[in-house]
């Protein structure tokens, strides 16, 4: 039943990522949050992790939660469950619907999802940044006490992709910003 | 016999490609059109530029569309199957390995510590992949208002527990876009 469960639902977290990665984040913070397979603090964690090894974030986070809720055969199946259905559909276009994308109907619906899709993603950065920098706002509590650690780091990290950028003329790869923000939190809250 | 080797080698490609791609399936993009299309020439460019384009409007993980598909057009069924399976090994056997001791590494203070600073920078990557998402909307009256609302929903839901499902947002947003081009279709003829 677990192992059913755990298909079932990355099954849909599969089916409704649109865009990347990041498309399924709102899903599964959703999903494994409501049913208390994951704390909001390890679901972020482990964003984290997912960032800093290789591979697709969707199938990371999929292999993640399923070990965790019920080893092997979960990760096994919740794995499957999230591939499945991109591998489905594509195999479909590949194979018989050739004209898919100009097709005007397949235009005008994506027309409505990326902007949702963006949306979504925006509102759970916003949400993920607020619980860092001003904890205690989740809980409607009143007075805010904003985590001057956390804001520090955050300045840290702003400034040091701002001179990547000016200096070197390139983004902050993932990686490096994880590994940076890992020393700054290693240094802020250790010493 | 032959059939086999090709079979292997799309998924000792695509394990390749799993394997040395970090932060999901934009930075595969050109790792795949190096592999796949320049070196082995498996697929011409605009091909390649074209399964792109459509890996972002189906369903699922980028690289696994690309995969599918690559794997399809090389040998059918079967080598989309190999394909996709290469591509998800390295995270999955990575991955796995990591959740067994991921309480007990949790446990030491340093990595705690180093974790509420991965934090920030998991926040930092959330919000600049939304920005940058937002960023390629055209800027009408229709796409900024989806985008607002449905950012304003999965805050409501988060903020103050609302309850319905996201997949509700994308099935909307879905309709919105059907029924957008049905009204401009009617606006024209009524033009006309």
């Amino acid at each position: 039943m677990k192992l059913l469960g755990l298909f079932a639902v990355f099954f849909k977290i599969g089916l409704f990522t649109f865009g990347g990665g990041y498309a399924m984040l709102p899903l599964i913070q959703q999903e494994a949050l409501s049913r208390g397979w994951l704390d909001a603090e390890s679901l972020y964690r482990f964003i984290g992790v997912c960032e800093s090894t290789p591979g697709p974030i969707a199938v990371n986070m999929a292999t993640f939660v399923g070990s965790t809720r019920a080893g092997l055969a979960g990760a096994a199946c919740a794995t499957l469950g999230v591939v499945l259905p991109a591998m489905i559909v594509m195999l479909l276009i590949a194979a018989v619907l050739k004209g898919f994308r100009q097709n005007p109907w397949v235009r005008a619906s994506m027309s409505g999802i990326r902007p949702v899709v963006a949306g979504m993603i925006l509102a759970v950065g916003l949400w993920t940044a607020t619980r860092c920098l001003l904890p205690g706002l989740e809980d409607g509590g009143v007075p805010l006490s904003p985590d001057v650690r956390q804001i520090a780091i955050a300045a840290a990290l702003g400034g040091a992709t701002l001179l990547w950028r000016k200096v070197l003329k390139r983004d902050f790869s993932p990686i490096l910003l994880i590994l940076f923000s890992a020393a700054c939190g290693v240094a802020v809250y250790g010493l | 016999m032959k059939r086999w080797r090709q079979l292997a080698e799309l998924f000792r490609v695509f394990f390749k490609i799993g394997l040395f791609t970090f932060g999901g399936g934009y930075a595969m993009i050109s790792l795949i059109g190096h592999e796949v299309g320049e070196r082995r020439g498996w697929i011409d460019g605009d091909e390649l530029a074209e399964v792109f384009a459509i890996a972002e409007s189906t369903p699922g993980p980028i690289a696994i569309n690309a995969a599918t598909y690559v794997g399809y057009r090389r040998s059918g069924v079967a080598g989309g199957v190999w394909a996709t399976l290469g591509v998800v090994m390295p995270s999955f056997v990575i991955i796995y390995a990591i959740s067994l001791f991921f309480e007990r590494f949790m446990a030491l203070s340093a990595v705690a510590n180093a974790f509420r600073g991965i934090q920030v920078a998991v926040a930092f990557l959330i919000l600049r992949a939304g920005l940058r998402m937002a960023g390629k909307l055209p800027r009408r009256w229709f796409e900024m208002g989806l985008c607002a609302a449905a950012a304003g929903a999965v805050l409501g839901i988060n903020a103050f527990g609302w309850r319905f499902s996201t997949v509700w947002l994308i099935l909307g947003g879905g309709a919105a876009g059907l029924l957008h081009r049905r009204a401009r279709q009617l606006g024209k003829g009524a033009g006309q």
